[in-house]
């Protein structure tokens, strides 16, 4: 190495390593104060009880509302986006194989709406209610967080299944397999763990939205109630708590805040021991 | 039935775009003969095998024109039932691609594509075929392994075990033994040998002591052209053309 070549990589090394600790460092100080403030004012009522009256001026209470609302929403979310973005996965990378153009525009378009940001869907879901009659409700929210996470759910997956080596599926199609047997027992066998992050990915998009639920499953106090009643979430619950002039109810806004969070990792590390799981039979090449 | 041909390949030519990778092939595959391809890299042998059971459906960019005849079907033609077709073919690749599976289930997924539901006799099978390639004594307590467990070695004979068990009549090889140790390349080359009397085998390889050792009868290519072809000992030893002379000096390869 000549000696500029030795300045040039110990200064995009430092470079990297600043990046690198800076990231981490934002990251650290978000947690750190989520945290610090939350950890203040969380308690066993706030985790197991519904708000009582005044609980925005600092009564009383707790965020069981929110945190039950917010899991069902997520979770019927992801289970829809679920449904419809695998066989969209699957076909963009084992039926369309010989149309490549195709493809491209598919996926050209998913990441064109993966960038629609999310109070446009929120609005859409809105008119889309309007026009069928519906209130806000657990189900409208569902429905718009599903378009929502739709995109990021199938362009992930799609990702991972591009991945699948094309001599494993000669293989398998030199066995006499067809489309759907290569869809279903190997693309998605060789891509489990990689399906899992996907929709673990979309399920942190889908609870912590708060736009899209904005107007679609409105707020509430009680306690989600079937699917045409209205719902809380965490992050509505969250701003309306920060909104609060009160100190200790900004406080709890942390709280709500750090419940979020930790409902996140719980699913985030829940997802990564299934994917360890099921990585085993995975082939690596 | 000795000499009788198995696979005629008639005016065969396949484009990628403007190139083309192999021009005007005209081959007799025989049966119940073990035929070696033969050739430098890049000179369309593995194009030509994948044309064989149609794996070139996989690949858009690939235009195929002529004739393959296997049992007077033209496999070429449109209306052909590829996915039957290609269980009468058991496919080894250069490197072995085990399914993301068990030992076990690699070769019972084989056998439910045949169409057998019966486990007992699913069972029966698998230790048959386990045993045919040669494996079933080293894996007999690890079936319920991941197949990615094995070494190389061993998996390219689970792939050998799962191509025979599809019950093909042909074995298309390419290049099976590149990424093995010489122990594992040599029980291949007997295996195939062994098997030569119920199957029709047709191997792709670019070293000249295996197409020695093993082939019945020779094709060699070089640029998408078919030079020279016949029995071993024609080509080897009498070869016509000055390019196939080159080739086996080591000239060039």
């Amino acid at each position: 190495m000549t000696r500029t070549q030795k300045i040039e990589e110990k200064f995009f090394k430092l470079l990297m390593i600043v990046a690198t600790f800076f990231i981490f460092a934002v990251l650290a100080i978000i947690i750190y104060s989520i945290f610090e403030k939350g950890l203040k004012s969380i308690s066993w009522e706030m985790l197991t009880q519904i708000p009582h009256g005044g609980y925005y001026y600092g009564k009383g209470g707790g965020i069981l509302n929110a945190i039950l609302g917010s899991l069902s929403l997520a979770f019927g979310a992801t289970v829809l986006a679920f449904i419809i973005g695998l066989p969209v996965a699957l076909y963009l990378n084992v039926f369309l194989i010989r149309h490549k153009k195709v493809i491209d525009v598919i996926r050209f378009l998913l990441d064109l709406v993966w960038g629609i940001p999310s109070i446009v869907y929120g609005a859409f879901g809105f008119s889309l209610m309007i026009f069928f009659g519906l209130q806000t409700s657990l189900l409208a929210g569902i429905l718009t967080v599903t378009l929502f996470i739709l995109p990021i759910m199938i362009r992930s997956m799609d990702e991972i299944l591009r991945t699948v080596p094309i001599g494993l599926q000669e293989a398998a199609y030199s066995l006499g397999s067809n489309k759907s047997e290569i869809a279903f027992k190997i693309f998605t066998r060789q891509s489990i763990s990689g399906i899992i992050t996907a929709v673990l990915l979309s399920f942190g998009r889908g609870i912590g939205d708060a736009a899209a639920v904005l107007f679609t499953a409105g707020y509430t106090d009680h306690l989600p109630n079937g699917l045409l009643e209205p719902v809380a979430t965490l992050p509505l619950s969250i701003f309306f708590q920060l909104s609060s002039p009160v100190a200790e109810v900004q406080n709890r806004a942390y709280a709500s805040a750090l419940v979020l969070t930790l409902i996140i990792l719980i699913v985030s590390l829940f997802s990564r021991g299934i994917g360890k799981r099921y990585h085993k039979t995975k082939i690596n090449f | 039935m000795e000499n009788s041909t198995k696979i005629e390949i008639r005016d065969l030519n396949v484009f990628a775009g403007k190139t083309q990778i192999l021009r005007n092939v005209n081959i007799d595959i025989p049966k119940n003969k073990i035929t070696v391809i033969l050739g430098p890299s890049g000179c369309g042998k593995t194009t030509l095998l994948k044309c064989l059971n149609r794996l070139t459906d996989l690949y858009p960019e690939l235009k195929v024109t002529g004739q393959i005849v296997i049992d007077d079907h033209n496999i070429l033609a449109a209306r052909e039932d590829i996915y039957k077709l290609r269980q009468q073919m058991g496919l080894l690749s250069q490197r072995p691609y085990p399914l993301p599976m068990t030992i076990y289930n690699n070769i019972s997924y084989a056998l439910k594509l045949r169409g057998i539901k019966n486990r007992r006799e699913i069972h029966k099978l698998v230790m048959h075929y386990l045993q045919q390639a040669n494996l079933w004594d080293e894996i007999r307590t690890r079936l319920r392994e991941p197949a990615s467990r094995l070494s190389i070695g061993q998996q390219q004979r689970l792939c050998l075990a799962r191509g025979l068990a599809v019950n093909p009549e042909i074995i298309l090889a390419d290049e099976p033994t590149s990424a093995l140790d010489p122990i594992s390349s040599q029980f291949i080359e007997e295996t195939f040998v062994r098997l030569k009397n119920d199957y029709t085998i047709v191997l792709v390889t670019h070293v000249l002591r295996q197409a020695k050792r093993i082939a019945d009868n020779v094709v060699f290519m070089y640029l998408g052209d078919v030079i020279e072809q016949g029995s071993v000992q024609e080509v080897f030893e009498n070869p016509k053309m000055e390019k196939t002379k080159l080739y086996l000096g080591g000239t060039f390869n």
